[in-house]
């Protein structure tokens, strides 16, 4: 059939309006927004990072390096002697200077401070820093931000550490770091409020406890607690896994057990009365209780505790490197490895150090001795093959949906 | 003055202000609205996609946080004006020759940080500390009480650290009313009841407007008084803003957040102007 209706061309034509002039300027105006917004990306430097870095990395980056006798060190509270006699000894010994801060409380904001500034390429004031192994390591290593160690720099190291750190999932062949030292993730409470012992996972659930547990907010310490309660080994479990965890967790919160999820400041927290009992890192506790003359008690649940490593690793814009390295090198002596062990009580990476431990304590008398004694023979410090029995890993990330998975699994949990 | 000159002078004069807001608030507004609208990870980068659905997803997961931090940020807001109006009231009309004593006791205490001053108080309401540690010895209060860590302790804190910036601009505008005004009304048989209620409140409403603007906004974008006397519990949108980019990375859903935080408030100091029945809010808040 035949239209009577004219050119449908000239209908568009009068229906539609006409761009004028105006809406062209506006036009190329909102173009011209957009791709400023697109402008404005984000650069990443992981796409063309390595995962393995290439053959003549360590010369290269090494190349030309000199000593310049400081050394900028960021590392975690409580991990060391406030009267830092080891970095004394160090500096008296060198000549190099140590900056010493404890600015690291968590992995999670440490990544985040630093990784502007890594991005692009400036130095972030530290030569030297020890993070643990986990989600944020790799982001490390993938992005490209650590130097790769070069050996030969570290006689005490391939002569003094115990061989099995150098066959990690985190770090192979010790390519971008060498431990500080290793910690287990365990229970803390105080016997003056919690009058029973505490046992097992299921304690942190009771509610006896109701708004004086403390939990961590780093997802991975949190998330691994709710899947070993489960009885899941987190470096085995899968999303299906985390979900359920999460929910465990999030009954402990809806019922008002969890005082708050905290960084480091848990063992304050636990100082003030605010937490009765805890989430807490092993060494952490024996140290408040020297210096501060408290008696918390720390206990690996039945279910299991996890282990963790923190490490020494060098940031790839690093002013001082040679300075940074020397210093890694210098914690591998046996006789520094041993007083800092006795110090701090977290797992020395130094076998031989356990013998120096005993030795020192031979020295010593009275009570001092028994003190000495009991950090040679601690499972805290020197664990035996049988105590990894009851220690768990870190899940272990195959792909980074994987890991944005987990995050947005547990992160709901800590901030909500 | 040659012509051309007279012709480009309010541009000149203009030239330094509009760069400075060019550099430091359009750019990073563009900056952050991009963002937010980007897709990626941390370590690969994040490329822009003009992804809306990050906005769903964001304020679907912290609608609660945000709920809560308008509403923490209401309660100050009018705890504020309580306790603000007296003391401006009287310094303005009883202060006498030590009104500039009164004045800077009021703001003495912004010679410290407030993040110190706030840490302090962590010290002094903490479960076993100088106030509650005595009570609870006394048996006055059960072992387990706690003040830190509950809402009450961070709209604490919200009060204690905004309380000079509600005070100064309603004891600016009662300052300025005429006195003779006032002894106006009293002539007029006006008791002194009414004559507040008719003549000074009036007057002192545009240092109230001002005082809500001050507080009300930063309060509900607060993330400094939760973080330190508050608990998971009372986690405000500013904390999880702050997470997200300070502990996760994730830089396109805090800057939604940021974003929809930003229209959510200015959506609702444009409500609360209209119901004032002040026609320009700028107006009003400049006098």
């Amino acid at each position: 059939m035949q239209s009577n209706l004219p050119d449908p061309s000239l209908i568009r034509g009068l229906t539609q309006r006409r761009l004028g002039r105006r809406d062209a300027l506006r036009m190329s105006g909102l173009s011209a927004f957009a791709m400023a917004l697109a402008a404005c990306g984000v650069k990443g430097t992981g796409s063309t990072a390595p995962s393995a870095p290439a053959p003549d990395a360590v010369a290269k980056y090494w190349a030309g390096k000199t000593s310049n006798g400081k050394v900028d060190f960021a590392n975690w509270p409580l991990y060391m002697d406030p009267k830092q006699p080891e970095l004394k000894k160090f500096t008296a010994a060198t000549g190099v200077k140590v900056n010493y801060q404890e600015v690291i409380q968590e992995m999670g904001p440490w990544f985040a401070k630093v990784q502007p500034q890594l991005a692009a390429g400036q130095s972030i004031g530290y030569d030297l820093m020890v993070i643990t192994n986990g989600i944020q390591f790799k982001q490390f290593v993938d992005s490209g931000f650590l130097a790769p160690l070069d050996h030969s720099k570290l006689p005490n190291y391939v002569a003094n550490a115990d061989k099995s750190y150098a066959d990690t999932a985190y770090d192979k062949g010790n390519v971008y770091s060498v431990p500080w030292t290793s910690g287990i993730t365990g229970i803390a409470y105080d016997p003056k409020k919690v009058t029973r012992p505490i046992t097992k996972l299921a304690d942190l659930w009771d509610p006896a406890f109701k708004g004086k547990v403390g939990m961590y907010s780093d997802t991975q310490e949190l998330a691994n607690f709710g899947l070993m309660a489960l009885g899941i080994d987190p470096a085995k479990s899968t999303a299906e896994d985390w979900k359920k965890a999460a929910t465990k967790l999030k009954e402990q919160k809806s019922a008002g057990m969890v005082r708050n999820y905290y960084d480091q400041s848990y063992v304050d927290a636990l100082g003030k009365g605010e937490v009765w009992i805890t989430q807490a890192w092993s060494g952490d506790i024996f140290q408040k209780n020297v210096s501060d003359g408290t008696d918390f008690k720390f206990v690996i649940p039945e279910e299991g505790g996890t282990i963790w490593t923190d490490n020494f690793a060098i940031p790839i814009t690093a002013q001082n490197p040679l300075d940074a390295i020397k210093l890694m090198d210098f914690f591998y002596e046996v006789a520094n490895a041993a007083t800092l062990a006795e110090y701090i009580n977290y797992v020395c990476p130094v076998p031989a150090a356990q013998e120096q431990i005993k030795q020192d304590a031979a020295k010593l008398t009275g009570d001092d001795k028994t003190a000495m004694e009991a950090v040679a023979d601690s499972p805290l410090v020197f664990p035996a093959q049988s105590d990894y029995a009851k220690l768990h890993y870190y899940v272990d990330f195959k792909t980074v949906a994987e890991q944005q998975e987990f995050q947005s699994i547990f992160e709901p949990i800590v901030l909500a | 003055m040659s012509r051309s000159r007279r012709v480009l002078a309010p541009y000149l004069l203009i030239l330094p202000g509009g760069l400075w807001l060019l550099l430091f608030f359009v750019i990073p507004m563009v900056t952050m609205l991009s963002l937010s609208l980007q897709q990626g990870d941390v370590v690969s980068g994040y490329v822009f996609t003009g992804h809306w659905q990050t906005y769903v997803d964001a304020i679907g997961n912290y609608r609660t946080q945000l709920v809560r931090s308008l509403i923490y940020g209401a309660i100050t807001t009018i705890i504020l004006i309580v306790l603000a109006f007296p003391v401006a009231y009287w310094i303005a009309f009883y202060g006498g020759r030590r009104k500039p004593t009164y004045l800077f006791l009021l703001l003495l205490p912004f010679f410290v940080s407030f993040v110190l001053r706030t840490i302090s108080w962590r010290y002094i309401l903490t479960d076993e500390g100088m106030l509650l540690g005595p009570l609870k010895d006394a048996g006055l209060l059960a072992d387990n009480f706690n003040i830190l860590g509950t809402p009450v302790a961070v709209i604490f804190g919200l009060v204690y650290n905004f309380l000079p910036f509600m005070v100064l601009p309603i004891y600016v505008a009662l300052e300025r009313i005429d006195p003779r005004v006032v002894e106006a009304a009293r002539d007029l048989y006006a008791d002194p009841p009414t004559a507040f209620r008719k003549v000074i409140f009036p007057l002192a409403l545009p240092g109230v407007f001002a005082g809500v603007l001050m507080t009300f906004v930063p309060a509900s974008s607060d993330y400094v008084n939760s973080a330190v006397l508050g608990s998971s519990s009372t986690t405000m949108i500013g904390q999880v803003i702050q997470s997200q980019y300070l502990t996760s990375s994730n830089y396109p859903t805090a800057s939604a957040l940021s974003f929809t935080l930003m229209a959510v408030l200015l959506v609702g100091v444009f409500a609360y102007a209209r119901a004032l029945g002040t026609e320009d809010v700028m107006k009003v808040a400049a006098r």
